[in-house]
């Protein structure tokens, strides 16, 4: 371990980097199929179960993204683990709640009798709008240091609102990619309605963090750092404005560019989180406890960094095998 | 009630509605690589039936496990903290293999499984199969390790109150494990015998008499009626190494409260706890001595041996440990009966247009096919009551001997559990009688011949096909 340095040094930050993938690909994977969700109340039954099939063979793939992240929270910074799930107890339990209906409504909704299948729909959309609200209420509350006032609930309330709109804006240029004909113009008109969530949500958060934090104020603000980080907030806005204005030209004749919202928000969110994760680094609590304060025992984090060299790379192709398996446009799922 | 209670009963509910599905999903897997080989290598199409009418109670079971599991992984955090600050650098790598190598290979290949049949190459299908039953065996493998240290930890040194690992093989190979391991296995086979045992009289008994329900009633009651033994025998060597590292549980299980020889079987008696006594005994003399030491006069260790000089407990609460023993031994005696006499009526050979031939399934009575549907959901009672004993047996430790479970809980208000204990209840109360309802409704369907997908329910594709057929 010698040639790289102090274990007791890089370790927390490989770890930190490892669970903030996992985030990242969590936000991303279910947020499009949480997104679904939440546009179900929207669509017709014809296009619910349309819907339900382009995201069926992914969701608990997706899933298994946030177990991860918070196994890796729990393995590597148990410390930490405790002290943000306390403070969260509530929205936890909410969110858990809502992957709970989610999850079995998935396969309920086909299951059960045809005359329950409505409430199985619902339960679908109550059960993805609580994960993606109480997520939302979280990441409002992290930002505010897990201090709970009156004017931090007040805001994690609204990252709550956007959180949800994000997914629900992610979730309908998925389903531009996954779906045709009529579904696929609503979902255009879904995503043009959603844009604009995107819009505030980023501007909201962008503002709170440096404003909350002098210390991430002075990350943000100083020289050289304002000019190094400048392409960040670029990209962003360009990426935004390439969105507003390649919806307004989908679907286009031959099917042309309908992945590209989906492959335009995906390079929006990996843009924000980057922002948000140097904003934080290396705090795991805000402010009060960094990722080396809170780490695990090296010789554990080893051991568990041996298995992950192997099994990452292993998990993301086996995942990308099945999104090969299943490209293309959504068709009826069957079990034959 | 205070928070310690409140939370304990909090992830009590959980974890036995979680383990219900994962009981099911583990050996389920097998079964259906075993139905989709067969089909393989035969080409009778009976084998097809039964894995397209067992791969939805599969696909059902699994969702229920994964977002029940996902509760559990929270539930460290918002309600125990204490355990992963004090064992985190042991659980924490057995949790995160479990996470890599097992949950991410069953949830990925399950979509091939389920839905890809027509999409993927039949070595592929079968291979998906094979990753998601190998996942789901690999995953209990290394919860029940973590399990196990708990009950039987070494390979570890305390250094500041905080466990440090010092040999990884001793934690994973810890003396409990192998136990624990084969029995938590054999239990699942034998729940989902006993299911799909069940499932299987009850279509036959509404008049879905296909191949593929035959095939299925008699691979299930004849691997229930050769793993049963088994299970006997695993079990009865798990007890024997209880009594080695935990006697004071053995103590709880036998309701035993003075170390003595020749202890006597309690069938039946009324643990107090106040006057630390039993009312009401009934029991076998000196069988409790035979059966965990073989000798009549053996010794076998007594619940007053744990109580410290100033009067702390520490052993389990009697009752719920001597009562779930007894539960879990019960439903194991009838699944020895049942399956038994079931093979029995199906290996009978008789004389059908003159040709002398096995009954099979025919050779079932009536009662008895009714006495299977009964006994559908039996597995999980004694899993569930097995569970019950072992852990409420390791209070008032977590972690034996290293740090109690009041030392983990969080310091969260007692309302705040209170509220979600009350949320997480009515929940599991929903999807319990929906998911049992769901699968007596998805065996009537089959039944009836109609398509097991609600898909396009009304449409006429659906109706000219059931013509058609």
């Amino acid at each position: 371990m010698g040639m790289f340095g102090d274990p007791a040094v890089w370790l927390p930050f490989v770890f930190a980097a490892l669970m903030g993938l996992s985030i990242l690909i969590y936000v991303v994977l279910d947020g499009f199929d949480l997104g679904v969700g939440l546009l179900f109340p929207l669509a017709t039954p014809d296009e619910k179960d349309r819907m339900i099939a382009s995201i069926g063979p992914f969701w608990d793939a997706n899933e298994t993204w946030l177990v991860l992240a918070v196994g890796l929270l729990l393995v590597a910074f148990p410390i930490a683990h405790g002290t943000i799930l306390t403070a969260l107890y509530l929205p936890v339990a909410i969110m858990l709640t809502g992957l709970i209906l989610r999850g079995v409504a998935f396969e309920f909704r086909v299951k059960a009798p045809t005359s329950h299948k409505e409430r199985w729909n619902w339960a679908f959309f109550a059960g993805s709008a609580m994960t993606s609200v109480s997520q939302g209420f979280m990441l409002g509350m992290y930002i505010m240091g897990l201090q709970f006032t009156w004017a931090t609930i007040a805001f994690a309330l609204l990252t709550s609102v956007f959180l949800t709109v994000g997914y629900s804006f992610i979730g309908a240029t998925w389903l531009i990619g996954k779906t045709e004909d009529k579904l696929q113009r609503k979902s255009v008109e879904w995503a043009k309605g959603g844009i604009w969530g995107i819009i505030l949500g980023i501007g909201a958060i962008s503002l709170a963090s440096p404003l909350t934090s002098a210390r991430i104020w002075d990350k943000w603000l100083s020289w050289p750092e304002v000019f190094v980080l400048s392409p960040l907030p670029i990209i962003s806005v360009l990426l935004i404005a390439g969105l507003w204005y390649g919806l307004r030209r989908l679907p286009a004749e031959g099917d042309k560019g309908a992945w590209l919202p989906f492959s335009g928000t995906i390079a929006l969110f990996v843009l924000a989180f980057g922002g948000l994760a140097y904003s934080f680094y290396p705090y795991v609590v805000p402010e009060k406890m960094t990722i080396y304060e809170a780490a695990s025992a090296p010789e554990s984090l080893f051991i568990i960094l041996i298995g992950t060299c192997f099994v990452l790379p292993a998990i993301l192709l086996y995942t990308a095998l099945a999104y090969i398996v299943f490209r293309g446009k959504a068709t009826e799922l069957r079990y034959d | 009630m205070e928070t310690l209670l409140l939370s304990r009963i909090q992830f009590a509910a959980n974890i036995s509605f979680h383990i219900l599905f994962p009981t099911i999903t583990i050996a389920l897997g097998w079964v259906l690589l075993f139905f989709k080989v067969r089909f393989q290598t035969t080409g009778d199409q009976k084998w097809m039936d039964a894995y397209g009418f067992w791969v939805k109670i599969f696909a059902l079971s699994f969702a229920l496990g994964v977002v029940s599991g996902i509760t559990m992984s929270f539930q460290f955090g918002t309600n125990w903290p204490g355990f992963m600050e004090i064992v985190g650098n042991i659980a924490g790598p057995l949790l995160a293999y479990e996470i890599m190598t097992a949950f991410f290979l069953e949830a990925v290949f399950l979509g091939i499984m389920l839905f890809g049949f027509s999409r993927v190459p039949g070595w592929l299908h079968t291979g998906a199969t094979f990753l998601v039953a190998f996942g789901t065996t690999m995953s209990a493998f290394w919860i029940i390790v973590l399990n196990s240290w708990m009950h039987t930890p070494q390979g570890f040194e305390m250094r500041d109150g905080v466990a440090h690992a010092t040999d990884w093989m001793e934690i994973i190979f810890n003396p409990s494990m192998p136990y624990r391991f084969f029995h938590m296995l054999i239990a699942s086979f034998l729940t989902v015998s006993f299911l799909i045992a069940g499932i299987s009289a009850f279509r036959w008994l509404i008049g879905g008499r296909t191949s593929g329900v035959r095939a299925a009633m008699k691979t299930s009651v004849y691997a229930a009626a050769l793993l049963i033994p088994v299970q006997i025998l695993v079990g009865d060597l798990h007890g024997l190494n209880t009594l080695e590292h935990q006697p004071a549980k053995v103590a709880a299980m036998e309701g035993n409260w003075e170390t003595d020889t020749n202890v006597p079987l309690l069938l039946f008696a009324i643990p107090d706890e106040e006057a630390r006594e039993n009312r009401m005994e009934v029991g076998i003399p000196n069988l409790a001595s035979i059966i965990l030491t073989h000798k009549a006069d053996g010794e076998v260790p007594g619940l007053n041996d744990f109580v410290t000089e100033d009067g702390e407990v520490l052993h389990p609460r009697v009752a719920p440990v001597f009562w779930s023993f007894r539960v879990m031994i019960g439903t194991g005696v009838l699944m020895l009966l049942m399956s038994w006499s079931v093979s029995i009526m199906m290996l009978r050979k008789r004389t059908v247009d003159g040709v002398r031939k096995r009954a099979g399934v025919e050779g079932i009575p009536k009662f008895a096919l009714y006495g299977l549907v009964a006994m559908s959901f039996s597995g999980w009672l004694a899993t569930l009551a097995g569970w019950y004993t072992t852990e409420i047996g390791r209070q008032p430790w977590l972690v034996q001997g290293v740090m109690t479970t009041e030392m983990a809980v969080a310091d969260v208000p007692a309302a705040m559990v209170l509220s979600t204990l009350i949320g997480y209840l009515a929940i599991y109360a929903v999807l319990l009688v929906a998911y049992i309802s769901v699968i007596f409704f998805l065996a009537k369907r089959a039944s009836d011949g109609k398509s097991i997908e609600a898909r396009v329910p009304q449409s006429q594709k659906a109706e000219a096909i059931v013509a058609a057929e």
